[in-house]
């Protein structure tokens, strides 16, 4: 770096002689806001953000050309990998692109435990979500410790029955691998029970902070139209308004038995964000409960699927589920051998990206950082 | 009121504070290498490979069939199999892994190894405090460290070790019921060519 005034540094950093008051500043992809290897190149006029350009790619480990040189078998365990806070939907998102592609039908034991379990990974995902939320806003330790705390007895429960907590790679096409016990299902009973206690102290820990409100509330609006136009899916969608969530649309498993509501936004902004996933926790507890009351006796895998050695017929299939990001799809072409001829992810977190420049402009550094918080990505997914 | 929501909030710290004293729901954490929590049973951590009867050689369960090593996600696992056969726990004569080696810095504890062996040889281990400071030599596992007694499965996973078990005891009934029928009938056979014999000879007598 060559000597001189801070104005000749910034005009050799910008190239832009005119002005000198533009600042490019790289955040990240060390930067303890960012969710993990992301890097933000801002450009900022004062402290007002003028231009703002995603970079990512950091964490790319070439998930879909692993899966599409191994079986359809060897590819679940990598899914795990994909958005590592929630490896029980990925499972669920594979498994039924296969199924679609294979024709593999689900026992509806199955079915349940499969909504069973991604619903519990939505209670930790936007638990913990809330809090690393929080975190970037300097509420250093509390909310994040108490988020941290639930998600763990769920994170114990998915050991006790998947043999791990994060990588749990428990669904295959046509099931899941373990029959839940009559005690497993009675201890996840007794979560549900308390979580709404949780839930209650949670809101009332943050929902009327002031400093959470300053901060939060007319930061990062998205508008209606700009959200559908740029794909966006998930809470960060319904935030803005718009009524869609594919547990209504596509009403896959067997999400159509459930009563439960779709909770919506109004302003599109950080706190409606962050109070779409408070509301839809209180609603996945509703989901947990009717599905632990209805759940059948019976197998778990549908005895004529097979997981060694599976051939599709050539053609193509795509599954979705309702991520708890947003709509997590898998697109698969067989060309009638072992392994996929062509392995698409499509990455919730990642999508929901794009639109952070139109989020950020003309707000401050600070607020970026808040508004990145509520996109919840991970950046497993992101960079894939 | 300005502040009113920071009070609330602050009131329900102080609730999970003392609470912490007195709710073993709101205190989770236990002081780790002192103080353990029980392993899931279901637990897995890298795989093992099960051996019966004392001699590790001899009772390995493993006839190097090489599923594993294809299914293998990462394709941590390698097996040579052997020239000679010896005889499996039903009497059968079975190849065996002249070598069988996993990468453990490779593996991703996935468990798929174990779901497609059909002999019920690899299993998941539970012991997860293996740091070493040989990256390569500590972190890649042969035969030799790799197997591990049925007595150490029954042990840390005993439901399912227990069905293991049982199935195969029932195999091993079977194979044994099928080859002494099989030796009965050859037995009647023989007897019965003996009698044939005999009659024929004592026809020819005649």
């Amino acid at each position: 770096m060559s000597a001189g005034s801070v104005a000749e540094r910034i005009v050799e950093l910008t190239g832009d002689a005119d002005s000198g008051q533009v600042l490019e500043i790289s955040m990240g992809p060390h930067h303890p806001s960012t969710h993990g290897v992301f890097r933000m190149n801002v450009e900022l006029e004062g402290e007002q953000v003028v231009k703002l350009k995603p970079v990512f790619g950091y964490l790319h480990r070439n998930h879909e050309k692993i899966a599409e040189n191994a079986s359809y078998l060897a590819a679940i365990p990598y899914t795990d990998r994909l958005d590592y806070m929630c490896s029980m939907t990925n499972n669920w998102a594979y498994a039924l692109s296969v199924e679609k592609l294979a024709g593999i039908a689900v026992p509806e034991r199955a079915e349940y435990v499969r909504v069973i379990v991604a619903e519990l990974t939505r209670l930790q995902n936007h638990a913990s979500l809330i809090g690393f939320l929080m975190q970037d806003m300097g509420a250093s330790g509390t909310p994040l410790m108490y988020a941290f705390r639930e998600r763990e007895k769920i994170l114990d429960l998915f050991e006790s029955l998947s043999g791990a907590r994060m990588m749990c790679n428990y669904m295959r096409f046509g099931g899941v691998r373990v029959d839940p016990s009559a005690a497993w299902l009675a201890e996840v009973k007794a979560l549900v029970g308390r979580f709404p206690r949780f839930l209650g102290e949670f809101e009332a820990l943050l929902a009327e902070n002031e400093i959470l409100m300053s901060r939060t509330q007319g930061v990062g609006i998205l508008s209606r139209e700009l959200a559908v136009n740029a794909g966006i899916t998930g809470p960060m969608l319904r935030a803005s308004g718009v009524n869609y969530d594919i547990r209504k649309v596509d009403g896959y498993g067997v999400y159509e038995r459930f009563q439960f509501r779709v909770p919506l936004g109004e302003h599109g902004d950080v706190y409606d964000r962050y109070m779409m996933r408070v509301l839809e926790m209180r609603e996945s507890v509703k989901i947990l409960e009717q599905a632990l009351k209805g759940i059948p006796e019976g197998p778990v895998m549908d005895p004529k699927a097979r997981l060694r050695g599976l051939r599709p017929k050539a053609g193509e299939a795509y599954g979705r589920i309702e991520s708890p990001k947003g709509e997590l799809g898998f697109f698969l072409i067989s060309n009638g051998t072992t392994e996929p001829y062509r392995y698409r992810v499509r990455p919730p977190s990642m999508i929901n990206l794009t639109v952070l420049e139109d989020m950020c402009l003309g707000r401050s550094v600070a607020d970026i950082v808040v508004t990145l918080g509520s996109v919840d990505i991970v950046l497993g997914e992101v960079d894939r | 009121m300005l502040g009113e929501g920071i009070v609330k909030g602050l009131a329900e710290t102080a609730r999970n504070f003392f609470g912490s004293y007195v709710e073993k729901d709101r205190l989770t954490t236990v002081q780790f290498p002192e103080e353990r929590l029980p392993q899931a049973e279901a637990a897995r951590v890298f795989p093992f490979l099960v051996y019966d009867t004392d001699d590790m050689e001899a009772g390995l369960r493993c006839v190097a069939c090489k599923i594993c090593e294809v299914e293998c996600p990462p394709q941590c696992i390698s097996i040579e199999k052997s020239t000679g056969k010896k005889p499996d726990f039903v009497g059968k004569p079975q190849f065996y892994p002249a070598k069988f080696e996993i990468d453990v810095s490779v593996c991703m504890s996935c468990q798929i190894c174990v779901e497609v062996c059909p002999f019920e040889a690899i299993k998941m281990d539970t012991a997860f405090e293996l740091s070493t400071d040989d990256r390569f030599g500590g972190l890649h596992w042969a035969k030799e460290q790799l197997s591990k007694p049925n007595e150490h499965y029954q042990k840390i996973h005993p439901t399912e070790a227990a069905e293991v078990d049982a199935e195969r005891a029932e195999k091993k009934a079977k194979t044994a019921a099928a080859e002494a029928a099989k030796a009965a009938a050859e037995a009647a056979k023989a007897a019965a060519a003996k009698t044939e014999t005999t009659e024929t000879e004592g026809s020819a007598k005649q």
